[in-house]
């Protein structure tokens, strides 16, 4: 009797939090799924079961390959850059130095900045001719540029954004952790006279491999998951230049209104999402030492 | 390998706001265990960190084996030290653990494994090289931490409180091995502690520091029997040192709070008010004479039993064995030993040469009694009977 009790008040103290993951996150999954192997319901017309032609049609899709490919490298650039960026950063801020806290709380605020405020700083600082950057290019002579409007330049302008963004981000995860490593494995490996480069390697870097991992999963699901500073700063133009998966499915569902479509692209993101965040744990997972 | 001396001169070590080590000077002879003794906040630990180079020193100078190395860091000072929290690096097996340092310094493989065998089977590892720190007990952390620090072969090992995260049994274990490496090694130690009994059990050398500054420099004996302070009287012996205020009344001295005299004046500039210091372990019982106390409680210890008495103000304990039955509210008549009481004066702390003349015998001990113990066996005492 007892012991049922206990369960019931287990199931309960569950309840609240089960409900809004089933309600907002796992319901969706479920009926996205369902919904990439029908066709868009317009008007009177219902939706029909018609198999894996989304699929079809997303194979043929090229918008959806520029978009994926567009997506590859923002991630492949974005993610060591950003990681390696914040390793740097903490490992300085972490050190004593001056201004110690002003530092860690300037290189946070990007992180704390509304990303649509952000966009818009960005957008100034890129503004061809009186852009902050084409304003500091001018002193030295070179011409205007259309940062955002430049087919071969808008993905490039979109990831250093991103890049400034994540990366303070990421610092926060690695200077804890740098501070949890006590001093007293520093000392000890200088009385032994390992260099500061000899501690970084054989000590300090194993020991971050836990928060490596953490921010290396975070850092592929931030990567494609990115929306909303495309929204603003570059609308996935020029002829989607700059368009990303999630920012294509925005669009293809609520721009365009095929729901279907955007639901198969959707089933796709997720499942390469799901195999990169298995294939990081599987292959890295091993190498981490946990304390 | 043998051990090497240390001369510390005239050492300081300041922050902004707070001096830790204030101007001390001492040598670590050469294959001695010395031992850094005082209270938390005494500056010992912020010493062997100056010492090791962990720090750097405000003023003065650090000479090992003859070389100012004030300068110089940490690996340049022929030393390997074993930290309080064994600094063990987590990520890194036992043998990896052990021979850090040797691959740091790119010894030859065919040599790191010979040294690594050597120290395991010194230190009874040879079983656990393969496991992670987290896998050992706290014995055999400390041990990995030991072996980091012997592996190196170097003349020096330094010691920040390494048995303190151990329990009483393996503490007292670990303490006689490491004092028989020490000597096997002929390694000049530096250890610090806060436990007395480590020092004066391990140590050829004890500097008793307080406040930054050395209190008494010289060997266990001479601090357990000659405290020259007052602050080293109350720091040393499990239970301390009894302390009793001494009032001063016309023609001598009496025990605070008592009307009785206790002892005679005696000559040259005294303050007013002395410490008479008295080891529980030295105090004895009469059927008469010697120093009336009443009992105010027992504490059993098995061997023997603490007994806390009253006289005037002033409270003591006695260290006695079973044989006297004694309980609370009784009168006690207290006696020691001649040379058994230590003499402080209270204001400045340091010790005074008069203590050897304040004994307590039973009567028949004391020919020259006038009704009550008391020796003040100054010239004034015996010249009054």
């Amino acid at each position: 009797m007892y012991r049922r009790i206990e369960w019931i008040y287990a199931w309960l103290l569950l309840m609240p939090a089960l409900i809004l993951l089933f309600a907002f996150t796992h319901y969706p999954a479920v009926t996205t799924f369902w919904a990439s192997f029908f066709s868009t319901p317009r008007g009177r017309r219902q939706a029909e079961f018609v198999g894996l032609e989304n699929y079809i049609t997303l194979i043929e899709d090229e918008t959806f390959w520029q978009v994926l490919l567009n997506n590859t490298w923002f991630a492949l650039i974005t993610i060591p850059v950003s990681i390696s960026l914040a390793l740097i950063m903490a490992l300085w801020v972490d050190g004593k130095l001056r201004g110690r806290s002003f530092i860690r709380m300037a290189y946070f605020a990007p992180t704390v900045l509304p990303l649509i405020a952000v966009a818009n700083i960005w957008m100034f600082f890129y503004t061809p001719g009186f852009g902050l950057i084409d304003q500091v290019r001018g002193l030295f002579g070179f011409g205007e540029v259309n940062w955002l409007g430049d087919p071969e330049l808008a993905l490039g302008s979109v990831i250093v954004v991103a890049i400034w963004k994540e990366a303070g981000f990421f610092m926060i995860f690695y200077l804890a952790a740098l501070q949890s490593i006590p001093p007293s494995l520093r000392e000890a490996a200088a009385i032994e006279g390992a260099s500061r480069w000899t501690y970084f390697r054989r000590i300090v870097f194993p020991l971050l491999m836990p928060t490596t991992l953490f921010v290396s999963v975070n850092a592929v699901i931030n990567s494609f998951r990115l929306v909303d500073h495309i929204f603003v700063m570059t609308n996935g133009g020029p002829n989607n230049a700059s368009s990303l998966l999630l920012f294509y499915i925005y669009e293809t569902a609520f721009q365009y209104w095929e729901t279907a479509y955007a639901s198969t692209l959707t089933v796709v993101l997720l499942l390469l999402l799901s195999l990169l965040a298995i294939g990081q744990f599987y292959f890295v997972d091993r190498k981490v030492h946990y304390r | 390998m043998s051990g090497v001396e240390i001369e510390v001169r005239a050492l300081t070590k300041s922050w902004e706001e707070a001096t830790a080590v204030d101007g001390i000077s001492f040598t670590a002879p050469a294959g001695a265990f010395t031992v850094l003794l005082g209270p938390s906040g005494c500056g010992k630990s912020t010493s062997l960190r100056l010492i090791a180079g962990l720090e750097e020193a405000t003023a003065g100078q650090i000479l090992i084996d003859g070389e100012d190395v004030t300068q110089q860091p940490p690996n340049k000072r022929q030393i390997s030290m074993v930290f309080q929290s064994y600094a063990l690096f987590p990520h890194l097996s036992v043998a990896e653990n052990i021979l850090f340092g040797l691959k740091v310094r790119r010894v030859p493989v065919p040599e790191q494994s010979a040294r690594l065998e050597k120290t395991a089977a010194l230190l009874g590892l040879s079983e656990l090289l393969k496991r992670r720190p987290s896998q050992l007990s706290g014995g055999q952390q400390q041990r990995v931490a030991l072996g980091r620090a012997i592996i190196a072969e170097k003349p020096i090992c330094l010691m920040d409180e390494p048995l303190s995260n151990l329990d009483a049994k393996l503490r007292h274990e670990m303490r006689i091995e490491l004092r028989a490496l020490q000597q096997k090694l002929g390694l000049t130690m530096v250890y610090v502690t806060h436990d007395q009994a480590e020092a004066i059990s391990m140590a050829d050398k004890i500097i008793v520091l307080n406040g930054g500054r050395i209190e008494q420099a010289a060997s266990p004996r001479a601090i357990y029997e000659t405290p020259a302070s007052l602050f080293t009287a109350r720091f040393i012996g499990t239970p301390p040192m009894n302390l009793l205020r001494l009032a001063k009344q016309e023609g001598g001295w009496r025990i605070a709070g008592d009307t009785a005299p206790f002892a005679e004046s005696f000559d040259g500039p005294h303050p007013d008010e002395l410490v008479l210091g008295l080891r529980p372990e030295d105090l004895g019982v009469a059927d008469s004479g010697g120093l009336p106390a009443l009992v105010e409680s027992i504490e059993y210890l098995g061997s023997d039993n603490l007994i806390d008495c009253r006289v005037g103000s002033e409270r003591l304990t006695a260290r006695l064995p079973h044989r006297h039955r004694i309980t609370p509210g009784e009168l006690v008549r207290l006696t020691w030993a001649q040379g058994a009481a230590h003499l402080f004066n209270a204001i400045t702390g340091e010790r005074l040469a008069e203590a050897s003349r304040l004994y307590a015998g039973s009567s028949h001990d004391l020919q020259n009694d006038r009704g009550r113990q008391i020796a003040a066996n100054s010239t004034a005492a015996t010249g009054a009977s």
